[in-house]
């Protein structure tokens, strides 16, 4: 093991000794408190290459760059760069060592120009000691002349678009003298035109012996950037190949490839009337022309990457941020969901993606978080909440969720996530929805409380309520829906019936 | 973190629900046990055992507690109001203007002397109001932070109070006005508001709503609540509170001034904070803030019975009042560890 300064040295002697990889993990491993993000995880890259890494959402990608970028130390395996075996302590530390990441929300400060972003903490100064912005522009247009850029390094980064902030922070990437470049899913904000001048950039790199690891969703870019590619699932490595030996199929199956196990209790319970009918559902600039019907007692999923405008939909149905145009019936009678209030007055119930964002009052109890949405109407008289009638209710609704706490008045952030999420489903069961919308019920939560949650959506469609759960895990979509909605950039790319529904197809019109 | 493990949630013990409050009146009897030693050894005698003493001290505190009422409430939403010492002074001088005898040589509005005292008194609630009722429009629909909101506000009622009168103070207020503010009625007017905002903010769909926006703005939006409708109420409250902390100041003075109730909106804040209320939003209690504010007066009457200079005083008082903030961060701190 070499410290990074002695690396340092290392490469600024120029005696890099001549590795068949410039950098290569071996055996990585990662745990958090209660999960395994990463197990067993190789991967080599080689100079002067493109290499993908491709998987679903959780597969691990994530968790992979941030250990080689310095943001995450692994718990073992090796770490070799250009050789020499490192061990990277933080971002600075990768940097210093030539490697740079492009993080997907963008690391810009927006109120200075696009020079001193590049050079800060390195600005050139004069002999008093102050910043020399003559010199600190001129070296800026050069290193841009290099890569092609066309930006003046004197305008604010606030006023780019979100194309040219990349490049911006491409050239800073470059100007550390990076020859290991990270980028993740760089062209998910990119109009077409501009993705091509992108590819032009990185294969200009690539041309100066740059070795690029590309994290992307999106099979095209597979075959028109990457040499090879890496497939991920469930924290594990699955294989690497050239991405021109492998059919778009046989990649969706690496990615997807596990058997689905029996762990959704879906039953089949009698589907009754429309309840919800949406039409030509559009939210300006987000998702465009979304129709589809839900019916009593049965559970439509919704599949799609992140950023296909999922959450947004069903936000949209909420009134959390209205539509645009297009329309929503309940019950054959069209109404205009203008604000939450409006949704639950007409039945709607929403368990938000993120339970700590928009779900929990961390800082208050159990009970106070329990009874927040049916303060409205019933329980109150005067004005004054009826407590004796509500904490009844309370207690009776955490017991049947089997929430696991010491008493209705522990502060809900004490909780674990799985017993937060089912407060959360307590608060809303506790409207008497007709209607439920859940977004990622079981996300970061244990099994256990996955099955206890999945189970309770079983039986509410029993009792004729119409489902729409929004999930990231294809098993679980499968596992549960009667039907299976898949969104791909703000639009319905898809419906499929449980009998044809599975995971190759889902994946296909997901990452069209 | 999001995923703790499942068995530590059942292992933890069932906790007692009165750690706050407990704990700030533990330092209030620790303050009083200071001043009264140091008392018998520097002044030789009893600091607590004076009943005049005690009244003075919570009188002087009375008006900047019928405020920090009102900034509670504010400060539990997650905003914060440094309007109230200006619409004191603003308040004061227009309702007093309402308020002048038909005997004193020259009133504001020689046609309108000696009118019954419901009328002052409904006017310098009404423009309380009104100004809170601007703060929490333009905090709500021009989503402009609160604490600009409320800085604007602080310095134009401050400019209309002098503007009113071009600087001149109103005198000659009736006896009725003056009541108000005789003997121990401030007392007894801020331990009555405390006590309906106390009743509120725990029993009341008024005071869910508030600790909830506090906690979760976009938890609360979610379940229903219209986050911008209840901010203008709690706003309006707050600018209520200070209209009648100007009323009694002026009735007190038995005159109004321009400059009034000058920082008193920054010993509101502090009392509220002393108190236990989190700058944070979402958790705080007006028992606390009752108690943070007889902390307050508790100093401000010891160092005097000290005779320790006005210059300490001040300078001793700020950075109590840092210490506090500084403990809230800590347990807030400590609280995400968990």
């Amino acid at each position: 093991m070499v410290s990074p300064q002695t690396m340092r040295a290392v490469r600024e002697s120029g005696a890099v000794p001549n590795a068949p990889y410039l950098l290569e993990i071996r055996n990585a491993r990662k745990e958090f408190p209660g999960v395994v993000a990463l197990d067993d995880v190789s991967l080599r890259l080689k100079r002067g290459t493109v290499h993908a890494l491709m998987g679903e959402n959780g597969a691990g990608k994530s968790t992979l760059m941030k250990i080689i970028a310095g943001i995450y130390v692994p718990d073992s395996g090796t770490v070799t760069l250009r050789g020499i075996d490192i061990r990277l302590k933080s971002p600075l530390d990768a940097l210093e060592n030539g490697i740079a990441m492009i993080h997907q929300e963008l690391n810009l400060m927006p109120y200075m120009t696009v020079a001193e972003n590049i050079w800060i903490r390195r600005e050139p100064l004069n002999r008093f000691g102050f910043v020399d912005h003559a010199k600190l522009n001129r070296q800026t247009e050069e290193l841009f002349r290099r890569l092609n850029i066309d930006i003046d390094p004197d305008v604010l980064v606030s006023t780019l678009t979100v194309a040219a902030r990349q490049m911006v922070e491409i050239a800073k990437a470059v100007s550390y003298e990076s020859d290991v470049l990270i980028m993740d899913e760089p062209t998910s904000a990119l109009t077409e035109t501009e993705v091509a001048h992108l590819f032009a950039i990185i294969r200009d790199l690539r041309s100066q012996g740059i070795g690029i690891i590309y994290i992307t969703h999106k099979m095209n870019e597979l075959y028109e950037i990457a040499d090879e590619f890496s497939v991920f699932r469930d924290g594990r490595y699955i294989g690497t190949h050239a991405s021109s030996d492998v059919t778009r199929d046989e990649i969706i199956r690496m990615m997807v490839g596990r058997e689905i196990t029996q762990m959704f209790p879906k039953e089949e319970v009698p589907i009754g009337e429309v309840v919800l009918s949406v039409k030509d559902l559009t939210l300006d600039g987000v998702f465009s022309d979304i129709s589809f019907d839900v019916r009593a007692g049965e559970i439509l999923g919704i599949a799609g990457l992140v950023g296909s405008g999922r959450s947004n939909v069903a936000e949209t149905l909420f009134g959390v941020t209205p539509a645009s145009s297009g329309t929503i019936s309940i019950n054959g009678k069209h109404v205009d969901i203008a604000s939450p209030s409006v949704a639950i007055q007409n039945g709607m119930a929403f368990i938000t993606e993120d339970r700590k964002e928009t779900g929990c009052l961390l800082s208050l109890d159990v009970q106070e978080n329990m009874q927040l949405a049916v303060l409205h109407d019933q329980f109150t008289r005067f004005g004054f909440v009826t407590q004796n009638r509500l904490s009844a209710i309370c207690e009776e609704m955490s017991q049947k969720l089997r929430v696991k706490t010491p008493s209705l008045d522990e502060r809900v952030e004490n909780l674990s996530g799985g017993n937060q999420q089912k407060v959360l489903i307590g608060r809303w069961l506790l409207t008497n929805p007709k209607i439920l919308i859940l977004d990622e019920p079981t996300r970061g939560i244990d099994v256990g409380a996955k099955a206890e949650i999945h189970k309770l959506v079983t039986q509410l469609a029993r009792q004729g309520v119409a489902v729409i759960m929004i999930s990231s895990e294809l098993p679980e979509v499968l596992g549960m829906s009667d039907r299976i909605m898949v969104m791909h950039h703000g639009r319905v790319t898809g419906i499929l019936d449980r009998a044809e529904a599975d995971q190759v197809k889902i994946m296909d019109l997901a990452a069209r | 973190m999001t995923t703790t493990s499942e068995s530590l949630a059942p292992l933890r013990t069932r906790r007692r629900k009165l750690p706050t409050e407990l704990s700030i009146l533990l330092v209030l009897a620790g303050i009083a046990l200071i001043f009264e030693l140091l008392g018998w050894i520097f002044v030789g005698q009893s600091f607590l055992m004076n009943q005049q003493r005690l009244t003075i001290m919570i009188l002087q505190v009375s008006v900047v507690g019928i405020i920090a009422v009102g900034v509670t409430q504010v400060i539990i939403t997650g905003g914060i109001d440094l309007s109230s010492g200006s619409v004191v002074g603003m308040t004061a001088m227009i309702a007093a203007s309402f308020a002048q005898s038909a005997d004193w040589a020259r009133p504001v509005y020689p046609a309108l002397v000696g009118l019954p005292v419901i009328i002052p008194l409904f006017i310098g609630l009404a423009i309380g109001t009104l100004a809170g009722v601007i703060n929490g429009s333009l905090i709500s629909f021009t989503k402009i932070p609160p604490f600009i909101a409320t800085l604007g506000m602080m310095v134009s009622a401050r400019g209309v109070a002098k503007w009113y009168t071009k600087g001149q103070p109103v005198s000659g207020l009736t006896p009725e006005f003056n009541f108000i503010g005789f003997g121990i009625w401030p007392v007894v007017i801020f331990l009555g508001v405390a006590l309906i905002f106390h009743v509120a903010l725990r029993y009341t769909r008024y005071g869910k709503f508030t600790y909830a926006i506090g906690a979760n703005p976009q938890a609360a939006r979610v379940s229903g609540i219209n986050i911008e409708k209840h901010l203008i109420k709690v706003y309006a409250i707050a600018g209520m509170l200070a209209g009648l902390a100007g009323l009694v100041t002026a009735a007190r003075a038995q005159t109004a001034q321009a400059g009034m109730g000058v920082m008193y909106e920054l010993d509101a804040i502090a009392a509220a904070v002393i108190g236990g209320t989190s700058l944070a939003g979402g958790q705080g209690r007006i028992t606390g803030t009752v108690i943070g504010t007889i902390i307050l007066g508790t100093m401000t009457s010891g160092f005097t019975f000290l005779r320790i200079d006005a210059y300490y005083q001040e300078i001793i008082k700020g950075m109590i009042i840092v210490a506090a903030v500084v403990a809230d961060q800590y347990r807030q701190r400590k609280r995400k560890k968990v």
